[in-house]
């Protein structure tokens, strides 16, 4: 083990005292991504898990791969497509590639840097926290989204969305969809609108997504085919197009048991009742099964609204959370002219009010048990 | 002397109206998108606490406690429309920006707190001291706040033009959640979030 031979050599450094000493944060960080930390614990006695923090954030990092490998393709295709060009496989990956990649690297650095500056100052541990944020931030986004704004959205998402808070397991709403919010509200031409979802795209090209053109006043049957958006043929966000990559990473993070199967579940139940709803009363005529296929449902659903920190704790609690975020994505994308895609404030407007869905369901168990306890009592006597 | 300095000088930090009593938040959102009307705002308020402080202080021991709420409403509620009609007359645009808020000034809790807090218990030179001070302090927080949204909401200050046209030719854009209310709740939170630790240490 070559590595870590080298990271003993080196650690002396950054030890208190040692030359490199303000780099310890940086150091500690890389050293349990690559190790499980072998830190134990020196007074009383601690329930211990062999999965960490970290290597439970890696199986989200595995379960975004998907996602990753087809929207960077899909970044490529859309392109030559909207110039009318045909271009190879890895014609369409390698500009995919070239345009998530910086994306990657602003987000990461940006990120990351914010995080180890307050880790420093604080004299804590870096948080791994970011590392899946860091990964889901351009999956979110068009592709052609100006570095600079990345960078701001992303310096905000992780100051105001988590530090001020007290840093990761401590935010109230998901950073990665902070971001989101951030720009869709400070940079809206670059964030709506048909013209930016396909990178470099051709001026006479139509690139609306289907969400854009149902806000448009277009009907179902212009929309493209189903089959085009379960495979994710369609232009949109970087990593939300293909729902069959989605659901490759869904069944990976419900069988290692890291996502939870209640919220994704009432999710789709909570969009599949407003959405009937809507059709039954004749409102809108979008069968409710388009609004799994369109926009960020699906991603919002698996790999937001499942985050373990900002999401309902409680199992009851997890099916109303859940339900509620289906619900409201399907009743702003219906009922609100303004934005299309009502997923992400959905997902934002449910992690602001989970601890008191979390603090019904515990109070409503106190009661029913009290109850129950006076009951038994009486009965004794 | 220097009690009587406190009396000023408190207000604009460690007992500022805004980020440590939470008092006023309501209008430091609404007419913060531009630096001109939260001047002007500042100064409203400034004028209306201190004279408010004054003549309540003056007539502390006339007013029955029973009916000492409403006293204090009749005087700011007077001061508040002399305000608005100086404004009307000599600032029309601005007062139009203010619109209502201007009005809203009677409901501002820190007229109101100002007055019962202190200008019922103190004298009035005092009760002057401290109606100019926490309006600063409220003022200082406004212009403060708006400083940041014009200057990246619109790339404004006071109305000139600050962004150099040529970064808008290299993409650069003006924020507009800058331009939105909640922003103006997000630097409010900032100060006091950099304002706390500093406090705790004294």
């Amino acid at each position: 083990m070559g590595l870590r031979k080298f990271i003993d050599k080196i650690k002396p450094n950054f030890e208190e005292g040692g030359k490199l000493y303000c780099f310890h944060s940086f150091f500690d960080a890389m050293e349990t991504f690559f190790y499980v930390p072998n830190k134990v614990t020196i007074n009383g006695a601690h329930v211990r898990d062999a999965v960490d923090m970290k290597r439970n954030m890696i199986y989200v990092l595995i379960a975004l791969i998907p996602c990753f490998l087809f929207g960077t393709w899909n970044i490529g295709y859309q392109h030559f497509l909207s110039h009318g060009e045909a271009a190879t496989l890895m014609q369409n990956f390698g500009y995919g590639l070239m345009k998530i990649l910086p994306l990657y690297i602003v987000s990461y650095v940006v990120g990351l840097g914010i995080e180890i500056i307050f880790a420093q100052v604080r004299k804590e541990e870096v948080n791994e926290g970011f590392f899946v944020t860091g990964f889901l931030i351009p999956l979110i986004m068009p592709a052609d989204v100006p570095l600079w704004m990345l960078a701001i959205a992303v310096a905000f998402a992780v100051i105001i969305g988590k530090e001020v808070f007290g840093g990761s397991g401590m935010n109230v709403v998901n950073p990665a969809l902070l971001a989101r919010a951030f720009m869709f509200f400070s940079y809206p031409s670059q964030m709506s609108g048909d013209s930016i979802w396909i990178a470099e795209k051709a001026d006479a090209y139509s690139g609306a997504t289907p969400l854009g053109t149902l806000l448009n006043g277009g009907g179902v049957e212009q929309l493209p085919s189903m089959m085009e958006m379960f495979i994710g043929t369609i232009p949109g966000s970087v990593g939300e197009t293909s729902k069959i990559a989605i659901l490759l990473g869904a069944l990976f993070l419900i069988v290692t048991g890291v996502a939870s199967l209640r919220v994704i579940l009432s999710t789709f139940v909570g969009a599949a009742a407003l959405g009937l709803l809507f059709t039954a009363i004749g409102v809108s005529d979008v069968p409710f099964y388009y609004h799994y296929l369109m926009g960020g449902f699906m991603f919002g659903a698996i790999f937001m609204a499942t985050d373990p920190v900002t999401a309902a704790q409680t199992n009851c609690g997890k099916i109303i959370y859940g339900f509620l975020i289906g619900a409201m994505a399907v009743l702003i994308r219906v009922a609100n002219p303004g934005y299309p895609e009502g997923m992400m404030l959905a997902i934002l407007l449910l992690n602001v009010f989970a601890p008191l869905i979390d603090y019904c369901v515990v109070a409503m168990n106190i009661s029913k048990r009290k109850k129950r306890w006076a009951q038994a009592e009486r009965s004794a006597k | 002397m220097s009690k009587n300095l406190e009396l000023l000088t408190a207000p604009l930090r460690k007992a500022n109206p805004v980020t440590v009593l939470i008092l006023g938040i309501c209008s430091a959102l609404a007419v913060t998108a531009k630096l001109k009307p939260a001047l002007v705002m500042a100064l409203s308020v400034t004028v209306v606490i201190a004279l408010s402080n004054l003549v309540i202080s003056l007539l502390r021991k006339g007013i029955p406690s029973k009916i000492r709420i409403i006293v204090q409403l009749i005087v700011i509620a007077t001061l508040v429309i002399l305000v608005d009609q100086f404004l009307k007359a000599f600032v029309y645009d601005v007062s139009k920006q203010l619109s209502v808020f201007v009005g809203l000034i009677i409901t501002n809790c820190i007229v109101m707190g100002r007055l019962e807090a202190f200008a019922m218990a103190n004298g009035p030179w005092e009760s002057l001291l401290d109606g100019i001070g926490n309006g600063l302090g409220y003022g200082i927080i406004l212009v403060i706040v708006a400083f940041f949204r014009e200057l990246f909401g619109s790339g404004t200050l006071l109305g000139f033009q600050i962004i150099p046209e040529g970064l808008y030719n290299f993409g650069y854009m003006n924020n507009g959640l800058m331009i939105l209310p909640p922003m103006a709740l997000i630097i409010v939170g900032v100060i006091m979030w950099l304002q706390k630790p500093e406090e705790d240490k004294k």
